[in-house]
């Protein structure tokens, strides 16, 4: 298999396509606006969201099959913004089972070719190559009705790929799949496109995809970017509040913003953003940035007390629930050898990172009394 | 075909070969009726052949050959009509479908407008309608497809419809897009192949629609299969019924020609390399499952043949 991939790869090295304040309305709805974002040559960019926030109309308009009302879409230096879909050298794979039914799995990866006249034996022999680069060069035959979805969808990619487009588009092409197949999908995905070094805008609900797949991922939200980072920087630095609830798990505390600290229940932390104004807040806190440990007289300071509600076995971790003293309900996530019972009185710890806040509409009452506390040791990132 | 025999609730055997046999036998009785009729030596009883050699003596020219001008028309009529089927209705609603789907209901109300108007007030609004034409185009015959092109509608939009329900129209025709074909190649190589199997049942049902069409023909003064049957009944009704049963017996022939080059294509020749269950199915995929062959004949005999 490696030699045709390795053929493949030479043939061209990725695109840069920018999209320059895009704007797109489906009659007063707002699908996308101001949105900005650069791809860079051979990168893999996610574009996250919730249903609804525009992240599948950016792609179909970088396809072709919307047009903006505003803004341009430029692939290397050439903008795209008026030509017609079939002319701009994509290939796509979409969320639904997108074969030609009447063809067979061949002559489904011929059918760009045959569209760009490529005489019949080399459009068998690069059909054949493609259908191997996805690993299923035996099924040139087969119909899409004698295949699984998860040999459909790489059927599907064989097809895209095969006229070696500038830019592969990928509209959720996972989300009909089963969670296993997904998974190692998403890695082929990402295989044969750093092989192939193709420029890739890849769409999806799935955090888990997105993070695990991408260069970089662009966070979406009612028609507009709101972050665009690597998967680490989304994770452990969220600009907004919706980041840090959209992208991975979040405990949510009531806090309040105090230059440029966040205290949540007495204790101080640092703020990803410092300038957020003073005033009540919401504090975003990560399952992992929380440890427990016993309750014992001689705990250095800094712990928050609480009860153990439930703690449940995942596997690889541990994630419990805590009841804390102060008010709140966190969770937790730990090393499985700890396992804590229902009921324990536990200590609660925060590791010190940075975390972002949302102001709060309705104001928890300050923490009042003891001053507060020792800040942790904030841990070097 | 096989593929297709896998429905997840078939219906049984015995219930399938009674609803059949019923079908078959109310079908059967008029024709078979027609033709023991055309078989009678006389008021005295008996059966021969004569009248069938007579006719056939007699070299189907002369006194009939009006009949042979007439069936001409009709089979001219039936092709106009389908033309006007596909280059018209097939388009406009993969149109509709694809581009503006919220004037589907507009256009389904549209296509099923005919069946509740009686062809006598069709007729009525359509004659002034084909004085005009006349006059522009001439008063032939052919230009009656127009109003079967009508006439036909609510069969072919159905038809041609249950298939498009079952088929991602807008999938296949965006994916073809991403891979460079223009709007011909998506109409001609995609959505065309993959929607088959309706056209051709809607072909099927204007070809046999008017075939058997008299009230429209006979109310605009125009000369088709079942209008000149009509004269010639007058004068001889056993060499109207034995026209009648060739008719039918041609066009039975023509539909099944049709039915078989349209339904033998799909599985390629490759076939046998298929070594896959055929239960697997991707879930998206749903088997275009129109109900043509049912289709076909039975419209024939029916209609509003005197």
């Amino acid at each position: 298999m490696s030699h045709q991939t390795a053929q493949d790869a030479q043939t061209r090295t990725g695109a840069v396509v920018q999209f320059t304040s895009v704007l797109k309305r489906y009659g007063t709805h707002l699908a996308l606006t101001e949105f900005d974002l650069t791809l860079h040559a051979g990168e893999l960019v996610a574009l996250l969201g919730p249903s609804g926030s525009g992240k599948t109309t950016a792609l179909r308009v970088l396809a072709g099959l919307e047009s903006p009302d505003d803004g341009s879409i430029v692939i290397n230096g050439e903008d795209v913004s008026a030509l017609p879909t079939s002319r701009r050298d994509m290939g796509m794979v979409f969320q639904s089972y997108s074969l030609f039914p009447h063809l067979s799995a061949g002559e489904n990866v011929e059918f760009g070719l045959r569209m760009r006249r490529v005489p019949a034996a080399e459009r068998r022999s690069r059909a054949a190559d493609a259908l191997a680069l996805v690993g299923l060069d035996a099924h040139y035959d087969r119909y899409a009705h004698q295949l699984s979805g998860g040999q459909q969808q790489r059927v599907a990619l064989a097809r895209a790929l095969v006229t070696r487009p500038r830019v592969l588009l990928l509209d959720e092409p996972l989300s009909a799949l089963d969670a296993k197949v997904r998974v190692q999908l998403r890695e082929e995905i990402r295989r044969i496109q750093t092989e192939l070094g193709i420029t890739t805008l890849f769409v999806t609900h799935d955090q888990d995809e997105a993070l695990a797949v991408a260069d970089r991922v662009a966070v979406m939200r009612d028609g507009r970017i709101e972050q665009v980072g690597t998967p680490e920087e989304l994770y452990t630095r969220p600009a907004t509040a919706f980041i840090a609830d959209f992208v991975g798990l979040s405990n949510r505390m009531p806090g309040r913003v105090r230059h440029g600290f966040a205290d949540v229940h007495g204790v101080t932390l640092p703020l990803v953003d410092p300038s957020h104004p003073d005033g009540p807040a919401r504090v975003f806190v990560r399952p992992e940035d929380l440890a427990l440990e016993p309750l014992t007289p001689d705990a250095l300071p800094g712990g928050l007390p609480g009860t153990v509600l439930l703690s449940s076995f995942l596997g690889s971790l541990r994630r419990t629930s805590v009841a804390l003293a102060a008010g709140s309900t966190v969770v937790l996530q730990h090393d499985v050898r700890v396992h804590p019972q229902t009921g324990d009185t536990v200590l609660v710890r925060f590791s010190g990172a940075p975390v972002p806040v949302e102001t709060a509409i309705d104001p928890t009452p300050a923490p009042t009394g003891a001053p507060p506390t020792v800040v942790p040791e904030p841990i070097s990132r | 075909m096989s593929r297709d025999a896998t429905v997840a609730h078939a219906p049984h055997r015995l219930v399938r070969g009674v609803i059949l046999g019923g079908v078959g036998l109310i079908f059967a009785v008029p024709i078979l009726a027609m033709l023991e009729f055309t078989l009678r030596r006389g008021l005295a009883g008996g059966y021969d052949v004569a009248r069938w050699a007579a006719l056939f003596q007699n070299g189907l020219t002369g006194e009939y050959r009006p009949v042979l001008v007439a069936l001409g028309n009709s089979v001219g009529l039936a092709v106009g009509t389908v033309l006007i089927v596909l280059v018209l209705l097939v388009p406009t609603m993969l149109l509709v479908h694809i581009r503006f789907p919220r004037l589907r209901r507009l256009l389904e109300i549209i296509c099923i407008l005919p069946i509740s108007i009686p062809a006598i007030v069709l007729v009525v609004g359509l004659a002034p309608v084909f004085s005009v034409v006349a006059k522009l185009l001439g008063s032939g015959v052919w230009s009656l497809a127009f109003a079967y092109g009508i006439t036909v509608l609510p069969f072919a939009y159905r038809a041609i419809q249950a298939n498009l329900d079952g088929v991602d129209v807008r999938t296949l025709s965006e994916a073809a897009r991403t891979l460079g074909a223009g709007w011909g190649s998506v109409l001609l190589r995609v959505l065309v192949p993959n929607l088959r199997r309706g056209i051709l049942a809607g072909a099927f049902i204007a070809v046999a629609v008017v075939l058997g069409e008299f009230t429209i023909a006979s109310l605009l003064n125009r000369v088709n299969l079942q209008t000149a049957l009509v004269v010639v009944s007058k004068n001889d009704p056993y060499s109207a019924v034995i026209l009648s049963l060739l008719a039918l017996f041609v066009a039975f022939l023509l539909l099944l020609l049709i039915g078989r080059l349209g339904a033998e294509r799909r599985p390629g020749p490759r076939r046998a390399t298929h070594t896959d269950p055929p239960g697997r199915r991707g879930p998206g995929i749903a088997p275009n499952l129109t109900p043509t062959p049912s289709l076909t004949p039975s419209a024939i005999p029916s209609g509003d043949r005197p």
